[in-house]
């Protein structure tokens, strides 16, 4: 079993109906393992389910109003703590999704605050940060110095009091990735959500959704944020997006993350058109999970684990990392 | 998995997988007189699974997971595979259930109407549940007490009695050998023995009831009773509680009725005999 399943139940609610005990028990152990137990939740909505269906998707619909709540606040605070600045301040995925009431948000697990701010404002937004009552996650020195020289955001923070996660980006690749998207044109183009808070234009938000799937991590959650992707390209404009990512040098990405969205979501849409052998690799590292809510298929995860280090570092720079992280005993599980 | 039973205990059906056969056959004979409804769709599901790449059979361990679970979760002995599936199905109630609040306590019922006592590991709440439980009124549960967050009611999640070390000798002395699970041995937390609760408390798992008083026990002192204010009481028991905070405002309503209309109080007692005429005492005089 994979997760087709649960792929074919957000692209289509009404197949739920056809489902023995069985084939609900693995799609909803899947779909809480992909953090997407909220969105089929919504998206399934008052279709008629067995009972016991009907309260774990109440449930999950709970959870996923907290969540929104909740992120919101987080905004709140953040914008507050940010306020006196004069710095641009752009809220990122889920938190922006909810924020500005997208499909894509809708039921979707929201973990931490991303935000996007200029890099010249990074010391500056750090010191409001902390003196607003958060602090540093990472007590490891070379943590530390690792990401503020070579990554996109700063070590992640967590606020005293609330327990919440901020991560602050000066720009959505890391600096070492191969890409270079154009952050001083994300934030020029942002659009006004708040007074102190905006959101990446539409295109920009499938610039990073595209980037943050395919040219950064190893795809382990990653039906969720295809998901998004899909939802993001309701409306956009072909001719716009294509620009926009060739701009930000993503445009091989953006295409592949189109191809990918339309394939397993798409409605109407045969799976496997017009997919690459890429394409195909791809799709199997996402549809690796099993009915009990396992991931499957060991090695070609473990193959995309290498890729993310890959696609992050040059050769050199990367064995010295590993060899860094092998010495204060960490595994590749 | 290899492996897989459907297990309900109160409210809450459960699909626990296991990669070996042990700890299901564990369960199977201890919950045997609970409902298990095969092919039934499960609210959680639990998975037993080999804690790296050989430990299935070499050096078997266990790593517990499910639809909720702690990435740095210590491995178990497959020897301790029974205490795993029910350490695995309390993960998922204790970060997964939304349907009451969940609070950290024992309950029993008396004449339609609930105790619920509640204290850290080792207070002696659960020892004290399975010892009432035995002498005239219905265990609920040894870990977790529901409250219905729209009636106020009190609703059994009544699994095993987990007892642990000294426990077991007090509680083998009053129940009969068949109800009492294998001793597991020197566990994380000890010596653990398992106590299948009476068949009547089973066969009422779905009846509530309401709360009637909350206790706060602490074993191996002078005994003694101490009121306790509403507001420490209400503090205590969001302490006690794993959902409160994601209940929002429902749980907070729940929790404030509940404080304000259960009398409290906090007892201290050197043995089990004194503990149990204290409650009974208690019980007589506020309930």
């Amino acid at each position: 079993m994979s997760a087709r399943l649960l792929v074919r139940a957000l692209r289509d609610p009404d197949e739920v109906a056809a489902l023995d005990a069985d084939g609900w028990n693995a799609l909803i152990a899947m779909a809480r393992a992909e953090r997407l137990i909220g969105t089929l939740a919504l998206r399934i909505g008052e279709r008629p389910v067995p009972p016991a269906v009907g309260a774990i998707l109440a449930d999950a619909r709970l959870d996923a109003a907290r969540e929104a709540r909740q992120a919101l606040w987080e905004a709140d605070r953040a914008a507050e703590a940010l306020a006196g600045l004069d710095v641009p301040v752009v809220l990122l995925k889920g938190t922006a999704y909810a924020a500005a009431g997208l499909r894509a948000g809708q039921g979707r697990f929201i973990g931490d605050l991303d935000i996007l701010v200029p890099r010249d404002a990074m010391d500056r937004v750090e010191r409001a940060l902390i003196g607003a009552g958060w602090e540093w996650v990472k007590d490891d020195p070379y943590d530390d110095a690792y990401y503020r020289r070579w990554m996109h955001e700063l070590p992640p923070m967590i606020h005293a009091a609330r327990d919440r996660m901020i991560d602050v980006h000066h720009t959505v690749l890391p600096l070492t990735a191969r890409q270079t998207p154009d952050a001083a044109a994300m934030i020029a183009q942002a659009v006004p959500l708040t007074n102190e808070l905006s959101m990446l234009s539409p295109e920009d938000r499938l610039c990073h959704a595209a980037a943050h799937l395919l040219a950064d991590g190893d795809l382990a959650g990653g039906l969720r944020n295809l998901w998004d992707i899909y939802c993001l390209l309701d409306g956009v404009d072909g001719t716009a997006l294509e620009a926009r990512a060739a701009h930000h040098g993503l445009l091989s990405h953006v295409r592949q993350a189109r191809r990918l969205a339309m394939a397993l979501y798409g409605e109407g849409r045969d799976e496997g058109a017009r997919l690459t052998l890429r394409d195909r690799i791809v799709k199997a590292r996402l549809l690796a999970r099993d009915g009990w809510g396992r991931e499957r298929r060991g090695l070609l995860r473990f193959a995309f684990y290498l890729r993310s280090h890959w696609l992050r570092m040059p050769p050199a720079m990367l064995a010295r990392h590993l060899f860094t992280k092998w010495r204060k005993g960490h595994r590749p599980v | 998995m290899n492996h897989a039973l459907t297990l309900k205990i109160g409210p809450a059906t459960f699909r626990i997988g296991s990669a070996w056969r042990q700890p299901v056959d564990a369960l199977a004979r201890l919950y045997a007189d609970y409902p298990m409804p095969a092919g039934a769709i499960a609210d959680f599901t639990v998975r037993l699974e080999p804690a790296g790449p050989f430990r299935r059979w070499f050096r078997p361990s266990i790593f517990i997971t499910g639809d909720h679970g702690l990435a740095d979760a210590a491995p178990m002995s497959l020897a301790h595979g029974l205490l795993a599936a029910e350490m695995g199905m309390n993960l998922q109630m204790a970060l997964g259930w939304r349907r009451h609040l969940l609070l950290h306590a024992s309950s029993v019922e008396k004449d339609g109407r609930a105790l619920v006592m509640t204290g850290e590991s080792g207070s002696g709440k659960s020892t004290l549940a399975a010892q009432l439980g035995e002498r005239g009124w219905r265990l609920m549960g040894d870990e977790f007490a529901l409250l219905d967050l729209e009636t106020g009611a009190i609703f059994p999640f009544p699994r095993l009695v987990s007892l642990k070390n000294r426990a077991i000798g007090v509680l083998a002395a009053e129940a009969p050998a068949e109800r009492m699970g294998p001793l597991l041995a020197g566990t994380a937390k000890g010596d653990i023995r398992h106590l299948i609760p009476r068949r009547e408390a089973i066969g009422r798992m779905a009846e509530g009831a309401p709360p009637a008083l909350l206790l706060f026990p602490r074993f191996g002192h002078e005994a003694d009773v101490r009121p306790v204010g509403q507001g420490e009481v209400f503090m205590r028991l969001t302490q006690a509680s794993t959902n409160y905070v994601a209940l929002g405002e429902a749980g907070f309503a729940a929790l404030s009725d509940f404080v304000r209309n259960v009398p409290a109080r906090a007892i201290d007692f050197p043995s089990g005999d004194e503990a149990i005429a204290l409650v009974e005492r208690l019980w007589e005089e506020l309930a």
